[in-house]
């Protein structure tokens, strides 16, 4: 007889991020980071609903960009435990 | 010389570290803190950047503009942290061999600066503050 596997083994791993924050992002927030964890696949645009679903005030931004490991990322690119994740409110240098 | 800095900028070493005998045209950009910004009276700003990521884009940048004109030397120094009226927040200048390319780069440099690079600007007012959003 084979051993049945865990329902839940067959599940793919729950993301768990960290996510540096800035500007009015950190206000909103409170925090200058976060953590939270995400259902595969743990893409950008999943990781923004879930931020704005937590933080609705988010929404109200006129952008709101997601940086991983230094540069802006697409909407579908899936998020890794170590990548180094940031919001990217609008950007308001010089 | 590209940096973020939490001291003053001395404008006259960046457009030092511009320098080229192949250079007849030195461009300079200097963004100022000024008093009035939406109809209030600004006490000061404060500047707040993701260090690694903004100096990444603006290597990047200044390697754009590389490819874009003939430029020799490119500079940029963003100041950080608090800053009061009149103090200059950051100072893009430019090396080409003639001045049309040199303004071209430069006014690059600083229009995408403002579009891309992780800054944020919080201005202070008599009755209050506000983080600015340049792209809205």
């Amino acid at each position: 007889m084979i051993a049945k596997t865990p329902d839940n083994a067959t599940q793919p791993a729950a993301c768990r991020v960290r996510i540096a924050l800035f500007g009015v992002t950190k206000d909103i927030v409170g925090q200058s980071e976060i953590s939270r964890t995400l259902p595969q696949p743990a893409t950008v645009a999943a990781l923004l609903d879930d931020l704005k679903a937590a933080y609705p005030r988010l929404s109200g931004l006129s952008s709101l960009a997601v940086a991983v490991n230094n540069d802006y990322a697409d909407a579908a690119y899936c998020l890794r435990e170590n990548d180094e994740i940031a919001l990217i409110p609008p950007v308001s240098g010089g | 010389m590209i940096v973020l800095t939490d001291q003053p900028i001395a404008v006259a070493d960046v457009i030092a570290a511009v320098q080229s005998d192949r250079a007849g045209a030195v461009d300079v950009f200097i963004g100022v803190v000024r008093n009035r910004s939406q109809s209030k009276n600004v006490v000061r700003l404060e500047y707040e950047a993701y260090e690694a990521m903004a100096l990444r884009k603006l290597r990047e940048l200044a390697a754009e503009a590389k490819m874009r004109w003939p430029v020799e030397e490119v500079a940029i120094v963003h100041r950080k942290g608090v800053l009061q009226v009149g103090e200059v927040a950051v100072v893009v200048a430019v090396s080409t061999p003639h001045r049309k390319e040199a303004f071209e780069a430069c006014q690059y440099l600083i229009d995408t600066l403002k579009e891309v690079v992780p800054i944020w600007k919080k201005e202070v007012y008599e009755d209050g503050e506000t983080w600015i959003a340049a792209h809205a």
